[in-house]
């Protein structure tokens, strides 16, 4: 869309932008500020202190999140303290094997549902098509207790395949429902043309269909890697608390657990959990950007 | 003649040989499949090897045996005659889904639909004791007048919000900057954001310093600090607040994607008939993606109907801001009357209905349906 330049309504409108952006960013730059701060700091004085009087800032937050085994640093009393601190990274290793798979695999099922539903005939496809939909609202605790029992009678819990599989079965009604909402637009000429040249259905879902439907991968991508990423309740329930396969978020219960008060951690701990799916979502960005159905069809 | 005959036979013979041969192929690969994907099963389950390589195969195994098994079950479709192929076809597609769904989330609704006439242990039938319980209790009907307040103002303020952003930044020449920092609550995870949010309502007695930027306003201009999630109703509305800060980046990135979608053509049209920008808005914009914000709604409502992590880490539904999934989810794990939970649950998947069917009606305006 054209972009207006030069003229007053510009400024009123990066006006309006600037001053809700304000708005949205304040508890984000208190959680980045209290982050940097030291612990007596964050719990006697607001964040917004910081500009007035000269505060203190520190990394030993991040270095005690982030590091690991055990250092030391020296207290604003002058005293040497040795403090055991979090190690992440193991945690963000597991995050990653939970996610990648779990964001994939619910994709390309959702896909190739959504495709399904949207243009081939089936006898009962209204009423399962109006089913997966429904099951949207179905609240994921009432599954939690069946699901484990499964488990345990096929040896699932604490695996990847288990996790995966949940994060799938409780991913597909978004994914197909929007999907869904994306395929069904496409005009029919396209897959008329390539059904007339004697195009097979799956390659016609593979080489028409994933293609075209891009942009909507990716929002649904970028929404279920969230999802998956910030999660807690699946990871607790399925793939269980020991740490070899612990998550980010399952960590960071445990700080505010076992922490109760350290906020300074949570702090630094839960700005280190959001720069993935932030690194993610500047990294799928461009596809948003894309015109959805930008030459695909003429006329 | 004889000669003609004898190839007919034998014809017949290839025939029958080369349908035994393709059976057993059509069975031989699926095996060689199954086989395989078994394999990676085994050593995922129990090697010990170094942690990236485990996540490494676990990737692989995982994403390529979801392809193999679609590309397996449609090379199989494909191997019977063509009549039987084009009924098969489209389960190659739908299949995987419904069998997933049936497993995950369709079997544990049906069982709490049963366990819903059950008393607490789920021995005995009381019919519909738990519902009228679900109907009657004060703190459901709290979490009923409160989920539509969370449903009308936190769908309202996100999709209005994000609408409004996305239009704006589609005017602006920072519409990257924007959206981005817009869209960065999305991704905090409950636990962070009720960390982050703490800072905001935080609340210490009058004369103290306060640590939540909110009472550190109001005592700024002489006011007294509030503890802002005791009063009532307005602490549902605080509580809405998060929600709205969270998912407004969802509706403008789905709204915004679907603003890329209209075709500069119309808009110029319209400018160039002298229509102003609000007008352009309103007729031509609005209508253009309004599928996209029934959609954007339905997730927001759906949300919003589903809410429990806000409440329960931020006020654990005390102070009359109790809403039915916390409600659900106490019955169920904290009193262990399954129920009553699973009563709960169901008039949660009801709620929906008359959102679904409003959903489907547009579905079927369209060719689909």
């Amino acid at each position: 869309m054209t972009k207006i330049h030069k003229s007053k309504w510009a400024y009123v409108v990066n006006l309006i932008l600037l001053v809700l952006v304000i708005i949205w960013s304040i508890p984000i730059i208190g959680l980045l500020i209290s982050s940097l701060r030291p612990q007596e700091d964050v719990l006697s004085t607001g964040w917004w202190t910081l500009f007035k009087n000269k505060g203190v800032i520190t990394l030993d937050n991040y270095k005690q999140v982030l590091g690991g085994s055990e250092y030391t640093f020296v207290d604003s009393t002058g005293a040497t303290v040795r403090s055991s601190g979090d190690n992440l990274s193991r945690a963000f290793m597991n995050s990653f094997t939970v996610t990648i798979p779990s964001v994939i695999i619910p994709i390309l099922i959702a896909s190739a549902a959504a495709f399904g539903f949207a243009w081939m005939v089936f006898p009962g496809r209204k009423f399962f098509f109006t089913t997966v939909v429904a099951l949207l609202v179905v609240p994921l605790q009432i599954a939690l207790i069946p699901i484990l029992r499964d488990y345990q009678s096929l040896g699932l819990t604490g695996s990847y395949l288990g996790i995966w599989m949940a994060h799938t079965g409780f991913g597909l009604p978004l994914g197909i429902y929007l999907l869904y909402n994306y395929i069904s637009t496409i005009p029919r000429d396209i897959f008329e043309s390539a059904f007339l040249d004697g195009a097979r259905p799956m390659v016609v879902f593979s080489r028409l269909v994933l293609p075209l439907s891009v942009p909507a991968i990716a929002s649904l991508a970028i929404f279920q890697f969230l999802w998956v990423w910030n999660d807690l309740l699946v990871a607790l329930v399925f793939l269980g608390g020991t740490s070899d396969v612990a998550v980010l978020t399952q960590r960071l219960a445990n700080m505010v657990g076992s922490r109760g008060q350290d906020w300074h951690l949570l702090t630094s701990g839960a700005f280190v959990a959001m720069i993935v799916p932030l690194v993610v979502f500047f990294a799928l960005q461009r596809y948003f950007v894309q015109g959805l159905m930008a030459g695909s069809v003429k006329g | 003649m004889e000669k003609g005959k004898q190839l007919e036979k034998r014809g017949i013979l290839t025939e029958i040989f080369v349908t035994i041969g393709r059976i057993a192929v059509s069975i031989f690969v699926p095996v060689v499949a199954f086989f395989i994907l078994w394999a990676g099963f085994i050593f995922l389950r129990d090697s010990n090897a170094n942690q990236g390589i485990i996540a490494l195969v676990a990737i692989i195994w995982g994403v390529g045996g979801v392809a193999l098994l679609f590309w397996v079950a449609d090379w199989v479709v494909n191997r019977t005659p063509v009549h039987v192929a084009k009924k098969l076809q489209p389960f190659v597609f739908v299949g995987p889904a419904l069998v997933i769904l049936t497993w995950y989330l369709f079997l544990p609704t049906m069982r709490s639909l049963y366990l819903s006439f059950f008393d607490a242990q789920s021995k005995n039938f009381i019919g519909l004791t738990n519902y009228i319980f679900a109907f009657t209790d004060s703190k459901m009907l709290e979490s009923f007048t409160n989920n539509l307040m969370w449903i009308i103002l936190g769908t309202g303020g996100s999709v209005g919000f994000g609408l409004i952003i996305a239009l704006l930044s589609d005017r602006s020449k920072f519409e990257k900057v924007f959206k981005s920092i817009i869209f960065m609550p999305m991704a905090i995870s409950f636990v962070g954001a009720g960390v982050i949010w703490r800072f905001i309502y935080a609340y210490k007695p009058a004369g103290e310093d306060q640590i939540g930027i909110l009472n550190a306003i109001v005592t700024f201009f002489g006011g007294n600090p509030q503890a802002w999630f005791t009063i009532r109703p307005w602490n549902n509305v605080f509580l809405i607040i998060i929600l709205i800060w969270l998912q407004t980046g969802y509706a403008m990135v789905i709204i915004s994607a679907a603003l890329k979608g209209v075709p500069s053509t119309i808009i110029d049209a319209g400018r160039i008939d002298g229509a102003s920008e609000m007008r352009v808005i309103r007729s031509i914009i609005i209508p253009y993606i309004f599928s996209t914000l029934v959609t954007v709604s339905t997730t927001i409502v759906i949300i919003s109907l589903k809410i429990f992590d806000i409440v329960f880490t931020m006020t654990n539904g005390n102070y009359g801001t109790e809403v039915i999934a916390s409600m659900q989810y106490k019955q169920m794990f904290r009193f262990y009357h399954y129920g009553r939970g699973s009563a709960i649950a169901i008039v949660l998947v009801i709620a929906v209905i008359p959102v679904m069917w409003y959903n489907l009606r547009q579905f079927s305006k369209r060719e689909g349906f």
